[in-house]
């Protein structure tokens, strides 16, 4: 088989599709900053477009865990971090060759360039191990087969033979006293100064004296003297500079696509994980999951939300995670429970595990079992938007509505404290109304509300966030399951603003 | 190149480590007055005087070393202060050679200032050579004739010239002859100044038809105003390490006068001390120093340098024979002169082995490893502990110090409490001290500590008195004696109370 992408096997799945829009559940499940704390630091691979299309196949999920546990090894993760650094180098020799504006000084660029990319090719095939992942183990064979190839050996033959000649030229500028002419000539064996007067005065030399020596700026450019120079110094080698102008006309696409492609997308990988490593420092899980389309029976232990952990990890703060699983016919969570208790993190978290699942990546939690969707649809309570011409409530329907449309007994739908803006019985009802039809549609939902009412339908599970008993201002993040009974809750929070029956009769007095 | 004038084989380090009580050390045995005079005005003899004298030598061989050096110092003290200020011109002048402190680096403006210091300090080093010429046959000892024989050897006519040569040449009014190899990109790298045979001819020479080899000269346009300024910059790429070198060697120059000074110091100061105790009739003699261990001292006219020039007089000396002796108590009457005899003890052993002269007619001891004092102090001004805490803190914390063949001077120690517990620790403390192989001088009117040695026969213990006649008078001298009992405080008394006339207390017994 022919090696093509180390993303996708086979196909040219999600190829050169650079300008996928972001979904638009992402927002809603923080997914925007998730992405952007992984792809920050690499920005100069593009690599957000890899983020934004999920994967449909149970195999072309597998194709990716066999790659990132391969990299999960220090010898591969390095051998490719090494070869990434030289392609950055080269692009970089690249980027000045284009920018210089003294031919000898493009050309230079340009010929380092190709020694940088020869040599990170022959590094990588030197430090790549084959392993286990079908990607790598193509990928080790392409490269085989090209390092043999004529195109590559020529390339590197030239280069060598090009730079040879360029390293053996040496020469003397004499230089007028005013600084306002010079000559070129070949070094002619005369000798170098300094030891002679370093001898000299050897005979005083004691201890370790000051360095004076003076640091130079090196600019990558050449001002109009230096310029100067090295044109009389290719007019005393011709045939050297002569070879070099060929070289440059003869190799301008030195660079192979597939290499150059997997530069690029094995970085996936490395962002993924250089991003989960200071959150397993700080002692939290990420595992390989199980994905299925066809089970939805799902299941997460010690899973969290990602970026909150990501902003709390890096606060020093602690992360509480939460275990969740949907057996049999269940489908639905509808989480309850104290405002600001974990609810809409919950939600959150069981959205980003089975997108990050979707993607091939490792999940937050110690193990976990996810369904492999058609769709995610969200629906977290928003602004009210006032060049929206419907009212809130009629924006909620409308919006439910065409989720509803569109959504597949394969879709994963997310609702946030929908109608919290309509009175309770509206709100009761409409809720009731949506869920019998989420229910009847058979797709996996997280149903976030303050209503009761809407943990008893069937195939529901009531989740409820918690506090610490005794002390209802502290919230544990925990969430539960539990049927919801809004009584404890109700007396902590009325205690806590003086409202319960004691205190109240307390302070009315008569 | 080594002056070699404090150790026959190594430099002095003025910035050597002092024992760790060294402020005991200078405060009990007052050595401020005694490094006064050897300073006089100079804080630089001042300030080696006392580096000096508290890093004592351990080896007799190294003392002689000094001693001889210093009586050839006594012989000729005109030479060896025109030595010293020629030395001291040298760093004077110096400093006021403006330069890349203050005008920010670059390889020309170091050079040239190197430049003009060498051209300074050669001139400086040729006079040197010049009083080696004159004067060196007035010198006996190995140190000088060893010093005035380098001078003669390394700073030759020839290698005077030479220096001047190159001071010459490294004006470069042929221009400058820079080799470079090209770096990546094209650049010039390892610019590199050669040395190019000086003619009479101008510098365009070699570029007149010939057996010339190809080259190519270059004129800057007149309108040109940068190219200059980057002309020179590859200039002073190729200067960079000649620059480095010579200022190097102009710092190690100067740290040679630098140590020369140093070495010089303490010769010099021995030589204001020797002027200002003959100016009071004080004799000095050289010590006859044992090797370590042997545990002996025998002095004759050995008196307190400090006191003698406090008052600027003659003051009683003592003496003893302590030959293989480990313990000398000291008792008697109070302001008899025990503490004076202690501290004439301190310093004429410090002098000893500083190779100094010592301030008495005859004196001879063991080298110790450490000199160290317990004398009794001032309540502690910060009521931090009490007295006693206080002192035996202080003990503690030197026996954290303590070696064999160290000697300790107590002066009153352990008084702080009643006589029988003071006695008991003084005991418990000396005895120890002894088995270690420590040497001890105590003094003390604790009768009963004094008298536990006595009764024990001895042979390495020497009890010695204050002498006091039978009128009551003091005569300040210190002879042989049983421990007494009485500490003749009522003769203080007495002569308090009744003005008598204080016979002795300053005038010499002549």
């Amino acid at each position: 088989m022919i090696f093509r992408s180390i993303l996708f096997e086979g196909s040219d799945e999600g190829f050169g599709d650079e300008t996928v829009a972001m979904p638009e559940f992402f927002v809603d499940l923080n997914l925007d900053q998730i992405v952007d704390a992984i792809t920050s630091s690499k920005k100069d691979y593009n690599l957000q477009p890899f983020f934004l299309v999920s994967l449909k196949s149970v195999e072309a999920v597998e194709y990716r865990h066999e790659i990132m546990r391969e990299l999960e090894e220090a010898a591969t993760r390095d051998a490719i971090r090494s070869f990434a650094q030289k392609m950055r180098t080269m692009r970089e020799y690249l980027r000045l060759a284009a920018k210089a504006g003294h031919k000898q000084n493009s050309q230079g660029w340009f010929l380092s360039a190709v020694e940088v990319y020869c040599g990170a090719v022959g590094d990588l095939l030197r430090d790549l191990r084959p392993g286990k992942s079908r990607g790598l183990s193509g990928f080790i064979e392409y490269l085989r087969e090209y390092q043999a190839s004529e195109k590559f050996l020529s390339l590197l033959a030239e280069t060598r033979s090009v730079r040879d000649s360029l390293s053996s030229i040496e020469y003397c500028v004499l230089i007028g006293r005013d600084h306002n002419r010079f000559v070129v000539r070949g070094y002619d064996g005369e000798d170098d100064y300094t030891p002679d007067v370093e001898r000299t005065f050897e005979k005083f030399a004691r201890g370790v004296a000051r360095n004076y020596i003076v640091k130079f700026t090196e600019w990558p450019d050449m001002n109009h003297i230096e310029a100067a120079i090295v044109d009389l110094v290719a007019r005393l080698y011709p045939e050297t500079f002569q070879s070099l102008d060929d070289y440059c006309a003869k190799h301008a696409d030195y660079l192979d696509k597939v290499i150059s492609r997997f530069d690029r997308e094995v970085q996936f990988y490395i962002a993924y994980q250089e991003f989960m490593e200071p959150l397993k420092w700080a002692g939290l899980h990420f595992c390989y999951p199980r994905v299925s389309n066809e089970s939805k029976e799902v299941e997460s232990r010690e899973g969290f939300d990602l970026a909150l952990a990501n902003k709390l990890t890096r606060e020093g703060s602690t992360v509480v995670c939460n275990d969740f699983f949907l057996n049999g016919k269940e489908r639905i969570f509808v989480v309850n429970g104290p405002n600001q208790g974990g609810k809409t993190t919950f939600a959150r978290a069981f959205g980003q595990l089975h997108y990050l699942a979707s993607l091939g990546c490792p999940v937050p939690g110690t193990d976990a079992q996810l369904f492999l969707f058609d769709k995610i649809f969200t629906h977290f309570e928003r602004e009210e938007d006032i060049n929206n011409l419907r009212s809130k409530l009629e924006d909620d329907v409308f919006r439910i509505h065409s989720i509803l449309n569109e959504g597949t007994p394969k879709s994963i739908i997310i609702i946030n404290e929908l109608f919290s803006s309509s009175a309770v019985q509206d709100a009761v009802f409409l809720g009731k109304a949506i869920l019998e039809q989420i229910i009847a549609l058979d797709a996996l939902c997280v149903y976030v509300t303050f209503l009761d009412e809407l943990s008893l339908l069937e195939k529901t599970v009531s989740v409820l966030s918690t506090v610490v008993p005794g002390n209802p201002e502290l919230r544990t993040y925990k969430i539960v399951r539990r049927p919801a009974d809004g009584l404890a809750y109700a007396t902590a929070i009325a205690n806590k603003y003086q409202l319960s029956y004691e205190r109240m009769v307390e302070r009315i007095r008569p | 190149m080594k002056a070699l004038l404090m150790f026959r084989d190594r430099d002095f380090d003025p910035q050597a480590k002092l024992p760790p009580n060294e402020q005991a050390l200078t405060q009990d045995l007052e050595l401020d007055v005694l490094l006064g005079a050897m300073g006089r005005d100079d804080k630089f003899l001042l300030e080696v005087a006392r580096k000096t004298i508290l890093s004592p030598l351990v080896e007799p061989d190294q003392i002689l070393y000094r001693q001889s050096i210093l009586k050839d110092c006594l012989k000729n003290p005109a030479v060896v202060r025109r030595i010293y200020n020629i030395v001291v011109e040298a760093l004077t002048e110096e400093r006021k050679i403006w330069g890349w402190y203050d005008r920010g680096d670059s390889p020309d403006r170091v050079l040239s200032r190197a430049v003009r210091v060498l051209e300074l300090l050669a001139g400086k080093l040729e006079a040197l050579r010049l009083v080696a010429d004159e004067a060196s046959g007035g010198f006996e000892s190995e140190g000088f004739q060893n010093f005035f024989a380098m001078l003669k050897e390394e700073l030759s006519d020839d290698y005077l010239a030479s220096i001047r040569g190159h001071l010459r040449r490294l004006e470069f009014r042929d221009g400058t002859l820079i080799s470079a190899r090209l770096q990546k990109a094209n650049k010039g790298t390892d610019y590199t100044l050669r040395k190019q045979p000086i003619k009479k001819r101008g510098w365009m020479s070699r570029i007149l038809p010939g057996n010339q080899p190809r080259q190519y000269s270059f004129t800057l346009d007149e309108r040109d105003e940068q190219g200059p300024r980057y002309l020179g910059e590859i200039r002073e790429r190729g200067i960079n390490s000649v620059s480095n070198a010579l200022a190097q060697s102009a710092e190690h120059i100067l740290g040679f006068f630098n140590l020369l000074r140093a070495e010089l110091a303490f010769y010099l100061a021995c030589l204001n001390l020797q002027e200002q105790l003959a100016k009071g009739g004080e004799p000095t003699s050289f010590p006859v120093p044992l090797a370590l261990g042997q545990h002996s001292e025998s002095f004759a006219g050995l008196y307190d340098a400090c006191l003698a020039l406090k008052l600027g007089q003659r003051v009683v000396g003592s003496e003893a024979d302590a030959t293989d002796k480990d313990l000398i108590v000291i008792t008697g009457a109070n302001r008899g002169g025990k503490s004076t005899f202690l501290r004439s003890v301190g310093v004429a052993q410090l002098m000893m082995q500083c190779g100094a002269f010592v301030p008495a007619d005859s004196f001879s001891s063991d080298v110790c490893l450490g000199l160290f004092t317990h004398f009794k102090r001032q309540e502690d001004p910060t009521m931090r502990s009490g007295k006693l805490d206080e002192e035996l803190s202080r003990m503690s914390e030197m026996v954290d110090h303590l070696t064999p063949n160290c000697i300790v001077l107590f002066n009153e120690s352990f008084s702080a409490t009643n006589e029988r517990e003071g006695s008991e620790i003084a005991r418990q403390v000396v005895s120890a001290l002894l088995k270690r192989g420590i040497k001890v001088f105590f003094v003390t009117h604790q009768y009963e500590f004094a008298r536990s040695f006595y009764e024990r026969k001895m042979r390495n213990a020497l009890f010695l008195l204050a002498e006091r006649k039978a009128d009551g008078e003091r005569t300040f001298k210190i002879i042989e004696g049983e421990p007494s009992q009485t500490s003749f405080g009522k003769d203080i008394y007495d002569r308090i109370f009744q003005k008598k006339p204080l016979s002795v207390a300053s005038a010499a017994p002549s």
